[in-house]
């Protein structure tokens, strides 16, 4: 029997609230499988299981918000039989919850020793169900975001979802039957509705967000001595391949000049391959396999950095799908924890409309970031004259415990060398 | 199809590549990239979904026409649309 915990998705992350599950007791599941969904303050993401086995006991239930490394589940596996012990876990109640009551299972009642479920259960440092609202509702991040934006206290609406959550349906229906909207915002419950100014992805807390990027960061200047290169490359010859490249496909199809770029420094990597990696606990581990961050900036302000999972293999077609994937996901819908916890390197790309360079702060626990400027035409020495090139500025930054400057040297002329040839990336 | 009707269904296109862009808010003089902040990913996810609805080729070429939802409708007005 091995218990199944909240998982850490990254250095910032104290705690996460389940919004449901997506398996129940008895189903059996393999390594790599989407068990959970939990809320986090990068947005709603799935939850991974990376052991095989047969789910015993869903421990927590949805709404509960929980610290990292607090029992979700029981699981056991495969060929171990089926045991008495009572899941580790503290009862206090909790006086407020939404959470459905749980239906009887017949499994649990020939077990008399098992403490009966209830639905008011409280891991240790739990706090009420309902996510990070104080007032105990339990309701879809876009609900909150709606109530939030119209002042809404939300203990006024009746939730349609399950367990009686509060759906972004149930926010809208409210607010058109009730136009007097405006009272609500004097009941004390309900949060002064800082109207966020920037539209933001619904359900994403942006000051939230700021705390956890902001405590990554000072974790890495404070732990991590940088170092920083730059490098100008003439793009000219990618530009203008993936110009005549694009001009003969539909634009589902067409490429992005960051595809090419992503390429390019994947599989420089393989010259300089002690930048991909991770520095745990007081140890670098150089990463076999590239599992590549790339910065996706979240209109509203914020930023994710999902990685491109395996990407040594992916041609060039394959890391332009898997991008177009990953940008998708991480605008409208749900990326999942190895995404944003097996990242063994970050590529930040401006694109066109940024400015020159970029110089980045390295995420731990990885050891190098590279960062591209915005691409854009200056006069360039082009076979003994001057000429009007495209150009892009490649910075590195990265782990002067792992690395020195003289083989980060090499990682940015290998990308440069690289992008001379597109055709063959 | 009447501008309007083309516009509804850029907007409809836009919204789906970038949910948190609320139409009732939107200008349609905004530029997408530099005011909307739409991403070369996003803007090619545009250009795909109005490639799809339209059946028109929009090459590379044509993208600054592309550049408010304004001038869009107009640029999607002026082919045969389907």
């Amino acid at each position: 029997m091995s218990t199944f915990k909240m998982p850490s998705l990254g250095a910032d992350m104290e705690e996460g609230t389940l919004v449901e599950w997506l398996v129940k007791p008895g189903d059996s599941v393999a390594r790599g499988d989407i068990v959970a969904v939990v809320e986090t303050q990068k947005g709603a993401i799935e939850i991974e299981i990376f052991e095989a086995g047969e789910v015993a006991e869903l421990i927590a239930e949805p709404g509960q918000t929980l610290p990292v490394g607090a029992p979700l589940a029981r699981m056991r596996k495969p060929g171990e039989v089926q045991d008495d012990a009572p899941a580790p876990r503290a009862v206090p109640e909790s006086p407020r919850t939404t959470a459905p009551a749980e239906p009887e299972e017949s499994a649990r009642s020939a077990h008399p020793t098992h403490p009966p479920r209830r639905a008011s259960r409280a891991l240790p440092g739990a706090k009420a169900p309902g996510g990070a609202d104080a007032t105990g509702v339990l309701a879809s991040p876009a609900a909150k975001a709606r109530a939030a934006e119209a002042g809404l206290d939300l203990t006024q609406v009746t939730g349609s979802g399950p367990g009686g959550a509060v759906l972004l349906a149930d926010v809208e229906n409210y607010l058109k039957t009730a136009p007097a909207t405006k009272e609500t915002l004097e009941t004390p419950a309900a949060k002064p509705a800082a109207k966020p100014a920037a539209r933001g992805k619904p359900g994403l807390d942006m000051a939230e967000m700021r705390r956890a990027i902001a405590t990554a960061m000072s974790r890495s200047k404070r732990e991590i001595p940088h170092y920083y290169l730059s490098h100008r490359i003439d793009l000219q010859a990618a530009q203008d391949w993936l110009g005549a490249t694009n001009a003969e496909r539909s634009p589902d199809k067409r490429l992005l000049m960051g595809a090419l770029l992503i390429r390019a420094t994947v599989r420089a990597l393989a010259k300089v391959p002690e930048l991909n990696g991770r520095f745990e606990g007081a140890h670098y581990t150089p990463a076999e396999d590239i599992h590549c961050g790339m910065a996706v900036a979240m209109r509203g302000g914020g930023l994710i950095a999902p990685a491109i999972m395996d990407a040594q293999g992916k041609a060039l077609d394959e890391i332009m799908a898997a991008m177009r994937d990953l940008v998708a996901r991480t605008r409208t819908g749900r990326l999942r924890n190895s995404e944003i916890t097996q990242g063994t390197i970050t590529i930040s790309s401006l694109g066109e409309t940024g400015v020159d360079a970029l110089y980045g702060v390295i995420y731990p626990p990885q050891v190098a970031l590279v960062g591209f400027g915005a691409p854009r035409a200056e006069a360039l020495a082009h076979d003994g004259a001057v000429a009007a090139r495209v150009c892009v500025t490649a910075t590195l930054a990265a782990d002067h415990r792992v690395s020195d400057g003289r083989r980060g040297a090499i990682l940015l002329a290998e990308i440069d060398q690289l992008l001379q040839e597109p055709e063959t990336l | 199809m009447t501008p309007k009707d083309i516009r509804a269904a850029f907007i409809e296109d836009l919204t789906s590549v970038a949910p948190d862009i609320d139409p009732d808010l939107l200008d349609d003089d905004e530029h997408l990239q530099d005011d909307l902040g739409l991403d070369s990913m996003d803007f090619l996810n545009l250009v795909s979904a109005l490639h799809k609805r339209f059946g028109l080729p929009i090459p590379e070429a044509d993208y600054p026409e592309l550049a408010t939802t304004a001038q869009a409708v107009r640029y999607l007005g002026k082919a045969p649309a389907g």
